[in-house]
């Protein structure tokens, strides 16, 4: 029941904004997440509480019967790794809509209901627990960010929007497509995830539905070399779409893989593993490489991005709890951190127009505050002990060493590669004297010191007292690594 | 492995003071400094001030050969592991906090006249704040998580006080740099952590002390563990091949360069390896790279030092020297001796700094000798302490470096000879670049602008105070480790005896050596300080020569005075080929093979749409002919596949 609350409180928000208009929209979004997330803190406290079983299961899933052939049942609940990612969303949800005060947005009533549906649409991917109706969040949640990137993007936006759409959309496919093979050759006809973390499917047949649901996951997270269409998405999509996507959307990517291929389909998964885990940590290399030269301050974040959750994925496939659990805790800190950065390129870009880091620098003459937050995000962003990222990318390195250690040492360049990329990309930017371009750097407005205070403390909170994150997802984390061994 | 509970200790208040009140003048500073102005300096010396306090406090209440964990919490943990925030207090501990936090004190106080008319005064002490927490985090910690911790923060902190003029990148380059060399260091000591926790499920030091004595001498495992972790102190503490930083890290202002890069974060290394030792007792194969490395570092720097003109760069490439000796020193299982080297280094290296910072006071900024001479006459008291610094380091009795420098080189003696005639070399080389930097400096006439020599006065008291008392300490500092033919009582040694027993019965040391070998060995070394001390004397103030321009330079003294090229060969090895390897991946595979595979599929996909649509024509005798004609290939099928 609190489940389906927490469904509705976006959703109901989304229909209503569509009758607000101007600056009262923004307020009003607001208040809407800002009261979703204060409800998230109460279904945690309930999550927490000393009871029974039976009685936390009871408040917070709802199972009802839908469709009866093919059988699909609203059935939606929440265990410790979907509790993560609604934190996750619910914590970013008011930070993104909160970066939009004090810019001059068109049309903000649809924005911000699209907006709004997209946080009921990722609410419902990280809480369904049937096939069928995850699948339908999953695709939902493609719609609204759609329309976003076309509407509010920058140059070039027609032609890349098309390009994320239909690659992401091709990959959506050959989810489902998996999910009817499934659904036809379980005994029971159901897609509920409990039945299918029990199937009996032969390892012949894994194999091959396997590379379904990881094309698709592969393509969302993105793994390379799937990624091709997120550095031109990230950098043409508004601000507030970029932080949707790469904070919370691709999180979708990971989060599914934990969740509908590894305890769905152990055997493929345990065939395939070593490709996998090589192509990601390739993929870290690689990315990292690439943002070492990269002179746009959005792309640059973007194949940062790449390379840390292509760390992520890696540290899962390792199968083991550590790399599991790593991979948990690393998402909710890589989804602060990238909204961070991102957030910064906004406010940087916002106000000199440049986006190319040659053509900035000594920034830090002129906002000194801004230079603050902006070094504390980054430090976070290179995992430096005390800050968030820290003890995910601890978890994640120590996953892959006990899978194999010269995997641990090749993808633990990233801790060199991402010192090296993120310093030049601050030194460049922030230090050094001030560039012609940026003769005038005006004082950070409210919203914008409230939006990178809430993210500097969040970085060094879940940094120094990262238990209770941890204890949230350790049983989770072990249930799937049981649930991940061949039966 | 259990959860480990909070203990409760009468050093509980004391031993969390230490690193709280540097935390807090940081939040102090850092959130009010700009009202604070001048005050912060005051404030964050005063903190430190108060943390050696409770240091002293330790020092004299824990118990002669006592250990006491202080467990705050549990950090975090996973699985069976558990990584707690705690503390160990023993004697290394405390020597390090005695170290860190007196010697940082005069160097806080010191910062306060020298930095007085910079605008970011009160920044600087932030950041200096945060760097004594860290420090102490570091040598505080009872398991490597925490050392981590630290490890990384100074790190960070190195890396924001280089840059500390930050409008000029020639100094953001080399914080950059710092912070990304200590880094490649950082990734051996992460590896080093999982190889602990994947064989020992713990990172706690008595408990990884016990597995790995469990695995026995010269186990495969630890001698990867002693590895990787040495590659973290080759890193922080600037050995081939990871030393290029720290020359480049004079770009902080002066003060950070004695603290930071002479007194306390560059020995963290050291300070690791003697905390691991159990783990290296039972490597000896590690024990050999060490000590081949810090040899090969100690004269290699050395000879750098020698013809460099920069004041301050002729001072670093002497600290690379000087730890490169320390590591000699661990690496022959002496590790008491390099302790007591860092120790006495700490004294005299930070009176060199903060000496060479107050000329620079004194001359308006300049750094080159060429531009300098006969400063003797002007500022005495940075004269005179300067004077016992370089004596201090040279290894002339009974300076505090004599002693340490004579107990390494007589355990050399002890292990192998030609290590002992290289470590003699390089000792020789010091004297003679320490007194050629003296004599630059101090004698004859001055060669600067009579610009600068009308400006030239001494320091405030705030200055000259920390250089009295260090110039003090680096006299009397030494006696705390006096050689056995002086008395049977070497109270360093003594002091720390504790914490390298087991090490001692894993490595059994070597016979007592012959009073009469040992006086000959002092001798020797003494001679040859002397020697080089006179020759430098001959040249720069009997002959009065001066160290050529740049351009003059000619042949093997060009590839010295450029410090062999290094750092140019490592950007022709390294950094090109990766920043070409990046717009590689780029342009080639980013945007041309995969790309253009993926528009491939989409270009593919509507030219089959376009063909197929024109079928689609709307004629309805071609879709009877197509349905009559399917019609019998399914019939055919029928007929002829199924039966």
């Amino acid at each position: 029941m609190l489940t389906l609350i927490l469904l509705l409180i976006p959703l109901i928000a989304s229909i209503i904004a569509l009758f607000l208009r101007g600056e009262l929209v923004k307020w009003f979004s607001l208040v809407a997440t800002i009261s979703q997330l204060a409800f998230t803190v109460y279904v945690f406290t309930v999550f927490k509480a000393p009871n029974a079983p039976e009685v936390t299961n009871g408040l917070l899933s709802l199972n009802i019967d839908w469709i009866n052939s093919p059988k699909i049942n609203f059935n939606i609940g929440l265990d410790g790794m979907s509790l993560l990612m609604v934190i996750l969303t619910n914590l970013l949800m008011p930070l993104i809509v909160l970066a939009g005060f004090n810019r001059n947005q068109e049309r903000t009533h649809i924005m911000y209901s699209l907006m709004l549906l997209m946080h009921f649409a990722l609410i419902g991917v990280f809480v369904s627990f049937d096939g069928f109706l995850y699948y339908i969040f999953w695709e939902l949640a493609l719609i609204p960010i759609y329309f976003i990137s076309l509407n509010w993007g920058g140059v070039n936006r027609a032609t890349v929007t098309l390009k994320f759409f239909i690659y992401t959309l091709a990959g959506s496919l050959l989810m489902l497509f998996g999910f009817l093979f499934l659904y036809w050759n379980t005994a029971s006809h159901s897609l509920s995830w409990v039945d299918l973390t029990m199937n009996h499917i032969c390892s012949c047949k894994q194999g091959f539905i396997f590379w379904m649901f990881f094309l698709a996951y592969a393509i969302k997270i993105p793994i390379i070399p799937f990624h091709t269409w997120q550095p031109d998405t990230y950098s043409s999509a508004p601000t507030q779409g970029t932080m949707l996507l790469s904070g919370i959307m691709l999180k979708m990517g990971l989060y599914s893989l934990l969740r509908w291929l590894l305890p769905v389909l152990p055997m493929g998964t345990a065939e395939y593993t070593p490709y996998v885990i090589a192509m990601c940590f390739i993929g870290v290399v690689y990315a990292s490489v690439i943002a070492i030269m990269q002179t746009d301050l959005k792309k640059l974040f973007a194949y940062s991005s790449i390379a840390h959750v292509g760390l992520i994925a890696a540290g899962i496939f390792a199968l083991n709890v550590q790399g599991i659990q790593g991979g948990l805790v690393q998402m909710l800190a890589h989804g602060i951190n990238v909204v961070g950065v991102f957030y910064c390129a906004d406010i940087i870009i916002n106000r000199t127009g440049s986006s190319d880091i040659n053509t900035l620098g000594g920034i830090r003459v002129l906002s000194p505050r801004f230079a603050t937050y902006f070094i504390i995000i980054v430090l976070g962003s290179v995992a430096l002990p005390l800050t968030n990222s820290f003890i995910g990318e601890f978890m994640l390195l120590l996953g892959l060493f006990e899978y194999n250690s010269w995997a641990a040492l090749f993808a633990g360049l990233t801790v060199i590669l991402g010192a090296v990329y993120m310093l030049r990309m601050y030194q460049k930017v922030m230090l050094g004297d001030v560039n012609e371009n940026v003769t005038v750097f005006e004082d950070l407005k409210w919203n914008e010191e409230l939006v990178l205070a809430t993210i500097a403390i969040l970085i060094f909170a879940f940094g120094i007292f990262p238990k209770p994150i941890l204890e949230l997802v350790a049983p989770i984390s072990e249930q799937i690594y049981r649930l991940s061994f061949v039966r | 492995m259990t959860e480990t509970v909070i203990q409760t200790s009468n050093l509980f208040t004391p031993t969390i003071l230490i690193p709280l009140l540097p935390l807090l003048g940081f939040i102090i500073n850092g959130l009010f400094g700009k009202k604070l102005g001048h005050a912060s300096g005051w404030i964050a010396t005063t903190m430190l001030l108060a943390s050696f306090a409770c240091s002293l406090f330790l020092f004299f209440h824990l118990p002669a050969g006592g250990s006491e964990t202080v467990v705050l919490s549990n950090w975090f943990y996973f699985k069976d592991i558990f990584i707690p925030f705690a503390f160990l207090i023993d004697p290394l501990t405390i020597t390090m906090l005695l170290v860190v936090t007196g010697i940082g004190s005069l160097i806080h106080l010191y910062s306060i006249g020298y930095m007085h008319d910079d605008e970011g005064f009160s920044r600087f002490f932030t950041y200096l704040n945060l760097f004594v927490f860290f420090m102490l985090i570091l040598v505080m910690g009872n398991n490597y998580l925490m050392m981590f911790i630290g490890w990384e923060g100074v790190g960070l902190c190195s890396y924001l006080l280089i840059g500390f003029w930050f409008k000029n990148q020639a100094y953001n380059d080399a914080a950059k740099k710092a912070f990304i060399m200590n880094r490649i260091g950082d990734l051996g000591f992460l590896v080093g952590m999982f190889m602990m926790l994947f064989h020992f499920k713990t990172l706690n030091y008595d408990q990884v002390a016990i597995g790995a004595l469990n695995l026995g001498i010269g186990n495969i495992t630890i001698v990867g563990i002693t590895l990787a972790l040495f590659i973290g102190a080759m890193g922080k503490s600037a050995q081939l091949p990871l030393y290029t930083w720290l020359p480049d890290a004079m770009a902080g202002p002066t003060p950070v360069s004695a603290l930071i890069h002479a007194a306390t974060m560059v020995t963290a290394g050291i300070y690791m390896i003697a905390r691991s030792n159990i783990l290296y007792s039972l490597a000896p194969h590690t024990l050999d790279v060490i000590l081949i490395v810090g040899t090969a570092t100690t004269i290699f720097a050395a000879i750098i030092g020698l013809l460099q003109n920069d004041i301050k760069k002729v001072l670093a490439y002497s600290t690379v020297s000087q730890l490169g000796l320390m590591f000699a020193a661990l690496g022959m299982g002496a590790f008491e001796s390099g302790m007591f080297h860092v120790v006495t280094h700490a004294f005299f290296k930070a009176l060199l700094f903060l000496g060479a910072g107050s000329v620079i006071h004194a001359l308006s900024g300049e750094q080159d000798m060429r531009r300098m001479g006969g400063l003797g006459k002007y500022i005495k008291i940075t004269f005179a302490t300067f004077l016992i610094g370089t004596v201090a380091i040279s290894g002339i009795p009974p300076f505090a470096g004599f002693f340490s420098k004579d107990e390494i080189l007589a355990t050399a003696f002890e292990h192998n000879k030609i290590i002992w005639g290289l470590l003699s070399f390089s000792s020789m080389l010091t004297a003679f670049y320490m007194f050629r930097l003296l004599y630059l400096t101090f004698s004859t006439s001055f060669r600067g602008t009579d610009e600068v020599k009308h400006h030239i006065h001494e320091s405030p008291m705030v200055m000259t105070l920390p250089l009295m008392i260090l110039a003090v300490c680096s006299i009397v500092v030494g006696f705390i480790g006096l050689p056995p033919v002086l008395s049977h009582t070497h109270s360093f040694k003594n002091y720390l005896s504790s914490v390298f027993a087991q090490s001692k019965t894993i490595m059994p040391a070597g016979h007592e050596m012959s009073h009469s070998m040992e006086w000959i060995l002092i001798g020797t070394a003494v001679g040859l300080a002397l020697l080089s001390i006179a020759f430098a004397h001959n040249k720069y103030v009997m002959q009065k020569q001066t160290p050529v321009e740049d351009e003059q330079l000619s042949g093997l003294s060009k590839v010295v005075a450029n410090k062999f090229y290094v750092d140019e060969i490592y950007n022709a090895v390294f950094v090109k080929p990766i920043m070409l390897l990046s717009d590689l991946f780029l342009v080639i595979i980013d945007k041309l093979i995969i790309d253009l595979l993926v528009h491939a599929v989409a270009f593919i996909t509507s030219q089959v749409g376009r063909l197929l649509r024109l079928f689609q024509s709307g004629h309805l005798g071609f879709y009877m002919f197509a349905m009559v004609i399917s019609m019998i290939i399914l019939l055919a099928v029928q007929i002829f596949v199924v039966i």
